[in-house]
């Protein structure tokens, strides 16, 4: 190896490193947080949660002046405020949330209500068979069928980690799907409409899959 | 008072090519920085403008980088690549801590070449595919976003060694008007990159 190739050598393997590690780099992102302290990882995330917005300005919405409505297949509209969600059997669970992009947030505490009991409240009728919820962010909006949202694990979650939901999270309320991609979860949720068919949500006009689930949709 | 002798040390080429990348990096930092860490997507939250702007910038980049490279000094910036690959016997002694005559750039220069010049190739080519992957699913790949994140934090530690040496430190400090005016002191170049200055002047006059 002459004087010139070391120079090379290490710049093109360097160059090599970096294009292998877009197939194989996540798993780094592990190493690397666990080597950095809890106090520096608060503000400068090695890995965990990144906050994605799609519309002009992010939600910020007081809770005493939050208002769920729930309309379509229902005996008559209905709004929920959030202290109506409080008081509906509190559900809680441990789930890991992957995002789409590569990232994942292992073992959140969510708190919230199921979709089954909003239903029952809200008076849905015996032919609901799709559910839609609708962001704050315009124009956000993401489908699940019946079946998919009475997931044992899927719920309209109000607090995160022991604390009420942060306003980057989708606060007061957003939704919790731990077996599809993060896009699915949709954030601060003020409008169910309950009819027969899925639509195709924000990301999915975007060419992403409606049926998200981890591991067996978009490629991945 | 006569002004101290002068050598030339970085061409106009040089300097815009530097000068180039470094406002693009910057603007690209503070807008990535936006759209990375949560308190900050949070408190600008217009996440499409910032995103959009880091794209934009990102494509600047890159065009204004090929056109330097096209209609500039071809031949002085493929010897400086020649001379930044090249880590002789000299540069070798000098990272072991020891005394050795360096080139036109010392040994930690041409590092920091060779790593901001694979740096910038390895952003550009991940955040292709962030860009491309969110479009089209097939190029969605598990680690893209990790080798943009991790080349995020590896250049912020390069480039605040680099401003300390730049701007700090005692011996290197003087290297700066070499990338604004493009001449440094002959004296301090003798000194330092004395392999280079006798190349180019012959040996100190007795």
């Amino acid at each position: 190896m002459n004087d010139r190739t070391i120079g090379r050598a290490g710049f093109l393997g360097l160059l090599g490193a970096g294009a292998l590690g877009l197939f194989f780099a996540r798993d780094a992102t592990g190493l690397l947080n666990s080597a950095v302290p809890k106090s520096v990882s608060a503000i400068i995330p090695t890995s965990g949660w990144r906050i994605y917005t799609v519309g002009a300005s992010m939600p910020n919405i007081a809770p005493a002046a939050y208002r769920l409505r729930v309309d379509g297949l229902v005996d008559s509209p209905k709004s929920f405020t959030l202290a109506d969600l409080k008081a509906m059997p509190r559900a809680e669970q441990i789930s890991s949330f992957h995002c789409v992009t590569g990232w994942v947030v292992s073992n959140v505490h969510w708190a919230g209500v199921r979709i089954a009991d909003v239903l029952h409240a809200a008076g849905a009728k015996s032919n609901v068979s799709a559910l839609r919820f609708v962001s704050a962010e315009v124009p956000y909006d993401d489908s699940l069928t019946l079946k998919q949202a009475l997931l044992p694990d899927v719920m309209l979650a109000y607090e995160m980690d022991g604390k009420p939901l942060r306003r980057e999270h989708g606060a007061p309320v957003r939704l919790v799907i731990p077996d599809m991609y993060g896009y699915k979860s949709v954030k601060w949720v003020n409008h169910i409409e309950l009819g027969t068919a899925t639509q195709p949500g924000y990301w999915e006009q975007h060419g992403y899959d409606v049926d998200a689930w981890l591991g067996r949709s978009n490629g991945l | 008072m006569a002004s101290r002798p002068r050598i030339e040390r970085f061409t106009r080429t040089e300097r815009l090519l530097h000068w180039t990348h470094a406002t693009a990096f910057l603007t690209l930092l503070a807008t990535g920085l936006i759209l990375y860490l949560p308190a900050l997507s949070t408190a600008i939250s217009r996440r499409q403008l910032v995103k959009n702007v880091h794209i934009w910038v990102a494509v600047a980049w890159a065009i204004a980088i090929v056109l330097i490279i096209a209609a500039g000094n071809r031949k002085r910036l493929a010897a400086d690549w020649r001379e930044i690959e090249t880590i002789d016997r000299d540069d070798r002694r000098w990272l072991r801590g020891r005394r050795a005559p360096q080139g036109r750039f010392n040994a930690g220069q041409k590092i920091n070449a060779l790593l901001t010049v694979a740096f910038a190739l390895l952003f550009a080519l991940s955040g292709f595919f962030l860009w491309l992957g969110e479009r089209d699913h097939r190029f969605i790949f598990d680690g893209t976003g990790t080798v943009h994140d991790i080349l995020t934090f590896l250049s912020v530690g390069l480039l605040v060694g680099h401003l300390y040496l730049a701007v700090i430190h005692p011996s290197t400090r003087y290297a700066l008007r070499g990338m604004t005016t493009g001449e440094v002191d002959e004296a301090w170049a003798r000194k330092h990159h004395a392999k280079w200055v006798e190349a180019e002047d012959g040996p100190p006059a007795r």
